[in-house]
């Protein structure tokens, strides 16, 4: 059995920045695993724990720079990865879901995998489609913000549980091969073992172009325009207590208490 | 031409996002100069035209198959429905069965997508407002299409009011049961727990910023000294710090206290659905653009570590 993960990284912004053109500039970014993706990984690799030869291969659309975030995955279990990047692709400005889906429904068709396991959205961009539209066009079945997975790999089958709004899980079957977008909280992701990262260094992470991947150029035009990026004017109207520590919290105290807090 | 909304249900209940469906929809419609119509599919689908049919509606076209949400049966359906009406644009809620069918359907219908909308605006072309790095950034979209599939975020335009008198019409979309490829067999309720805290009138609610699951004994100490209830936000509830009935926000609970004191929270759109509503509410957090400011009442700007001791010592 194959389980495909494709994983990304995603950028945090600092407390302060500047926005430079369409880009929050990169000194005021910080990159790391996409949250969603970590508990991807995990779910993946516990799932090559508990069965017999299972193969768990990421895929990744990005720069070099996101090698980082894949070792990541590669020492926490994944078996080997591939990276989708090439002049062509750098020069799209925007990622968005079909963009990101034709790139790895590409991957997707060599490797024929029996399950694609992806977070539910990345934590920057935020478009939460990817997974969906991958399966889509795969030919795939899929379920959405999955927070319980039970695989029945001999029936073909994953019963999961997906995480509705206000506190209530739908429960469904869905018939293999599929992709599910998985929610934060399904596990708890493991920390890298130091063997682990020894180990991941030298796992294969093949980087692949759109030539390599049967593409054409022309695959990536989209009549979508990322237009423009602002910081949006902040609609607080909050009193803000200034001074120390003891100030500030003498001052909320004194208005908590008028409230008719903790007396 | 038309703009198409999708409505939401579930368990016998329209959902809120429906109506302000048809807000955003009817706006759009005027942007264009065009009708605005309304799909709503499966469930009791008259009970729900009728409570869908607000102002603004030229027409609400139901697809009577199925009791709850099934994402192929939503493709299939929205797919006929649209190969009919050709929208200009189709409207679905972001919310987690909006993600479970919408990304396919635009990819079945070669619409582009964009999610999560804040803002729609025609200028020309259709310009989607979207927010990034969990609303710190503001981007605009421009979608140079004809056609284009667009979920939009709930609570960001007011629900549709007022009576409408739209004709409801019976859609066959000879949905093919062969290849409904997933069965939804049952819901769950998260289990409730030793304390409800929907019922709570003070509520001290951590977040992320807590760090570490031993630094919560000082949450704990201010709640005690306020006669408070500790709530969190998800990443505290993901870590398996506190259970998930303490969790407040879209997948948890939707709480209305009087006072809410947000600790190391920064206000991300899942946690201010489940709290927005608190009579007051006091922010503590060491980023001055955490956007838990934009609704915060009162905010203190420092490191949570300072803070939170130095008021339990008043209360004490």
């Amino acid at each position: 059995m194959k389980v495909l993960v494709p994983v990304t990284d995603a950028a945090t912004v600092d407390d302060e920045f500047e926005v430079d053109g369409l880009h929050v500039d990169e000194r005021y970014l910080t990159h790391d695993i996409n949250e969603w993706d970590e508990y991807a990984v995990e779910e993946a690799v516990q799932l090559a724990e508990a069965g017999e030869d299972v193969e768990v291969v990421t895929a990744t659309v990005g720069p070099e720079r996101v090698e980082e975030t894949i070792r990541q995955a590669l020492a926490k279990g994944a078996d080997r990865a591939v990276r989708v990047w090439d002049d062509a692709i750098a020069e799209q400005t925007l990622f968005d879901a079909r963009t990101k889906a034709t790139l790895l429904e590409a991957v997707a068709r060599e490797e024929d995998p029996d399950l694609v396991l992806t977070g539910v959205q990345s934590g920057d961009a935020g478009f939460a489609a990817t997974g969906v539209t991958l399966a889509e066009r795969l030919g795939f079945q899929w379920a959405a913000v999955v927070n319980n997975l039970d695989l029945d790999a001999g029936e073909g089958v994953a019963r999961v549980h997906r995480e509705l709004e206000g506190g209530v899980e739908e429960l469904t079957e869905v018939t293999l091969p599929a992709v599910l977008t998985i929610q934060t909280g399904i596990n708890d992701p493991r920390y890298a073992s130091l063997r682990g990262i020894r180990q991941a260094q030298n796992k294969p992470l093949d980087v692949k172009g759109l030539a390599d991947l049967g593409l054409d150029e022309s695959t990536l035009d989209s009549p979508l325009t990322w237009t423009s990026t602002s910081e949006p004017e902040s609609q607080s109207e909050a009193r803000i207590f200034e001074g120390d520590a003891e100030t500030t919290a003498g001052e909320l105290a004194d208005v908590l208490a008028e409230m008719g807090v903790g007396q | 031409m038309t703009v198409l909304a999708v409505a939401e249900h579930r368990r016998g209940e329209l959902r809120d996002v429906s109506l302000e469906l048809v807000t955003a929809g009817r706006r759009l419609a005027d942007a264009y100069g065009t009708d605005l119509h309304v799909a709503v599919v499966s469930g009791n689908v008259d009970r729900y035209a009728d409570d869908l049919n607000r102002d603004g509606i030229d027409a609400i076209h139901t697809v009577n198959f199925g009791e709850e949400f099934n994402h192929d049966v939503y493709v299939q359906a929205l797919e006929a429905l649209a190969a009919d009406l050709a929208p200009r644009v189709l409207l679905a809620p972001h919310t987690v069965n909006g993600l479970d069918y919408a990304p396919a359907l635009a990819s079945r219908l070669d619409y582009p997508l964009v999610t999560d909308a804040v803002d729609l605006s025609v200028d020309e072309s259709l310009v989607v407002t979207r927010e990034m790095y969990g609303s710190k950034v503001e981007t605009t979209i421009e979608v140079a299409s004809e056609r284009a599939l667009v979920t939009v975020r709930p609570a960001e335009w007011p629900a549709a009011e007022g009576v409408g008198d739209a004709p409801v019409e019976a859609f066959d979309a000879a949905v093919d049961e062969s290849a409904v490829g997933s069965t939804v067999t049952g819901f769950e309720e998260v289990a409730g727990g030793d304390v409800d805290i929907a019922e709570a009138d003070v509520l001290v609610s951590v977040g992320r910023g807590i760090g570490e699951e031993e630094n919560l004994d000082i949450i704990y100490d201010l709640a005690e000294a306020l006669g408070a209830t500790v709530s969190a936000s998800r990443p505290v509830v993901d870590n398996g710090w506190l259970p998930k009935n303490r969790q407040v926000g879209q997948s948890g609970k939707v709480v209305t206290p009087d006072v809410y004191i947000a600790i190391g929270i920064s206000g991300a759109v899942q946690h201010v659905a489940g709290m927005k509503g608190a009579d007051t509410i006091v922010a503590i957090n060491d980023d001055p653009n955490a956007p838990i400011f934009d609704i915060a009442d009162y905010g203190i700007v420092d490191d949570l570590f300072e803070v939170v001791p130095a008021l339990t010592e008043r209360f004490s």
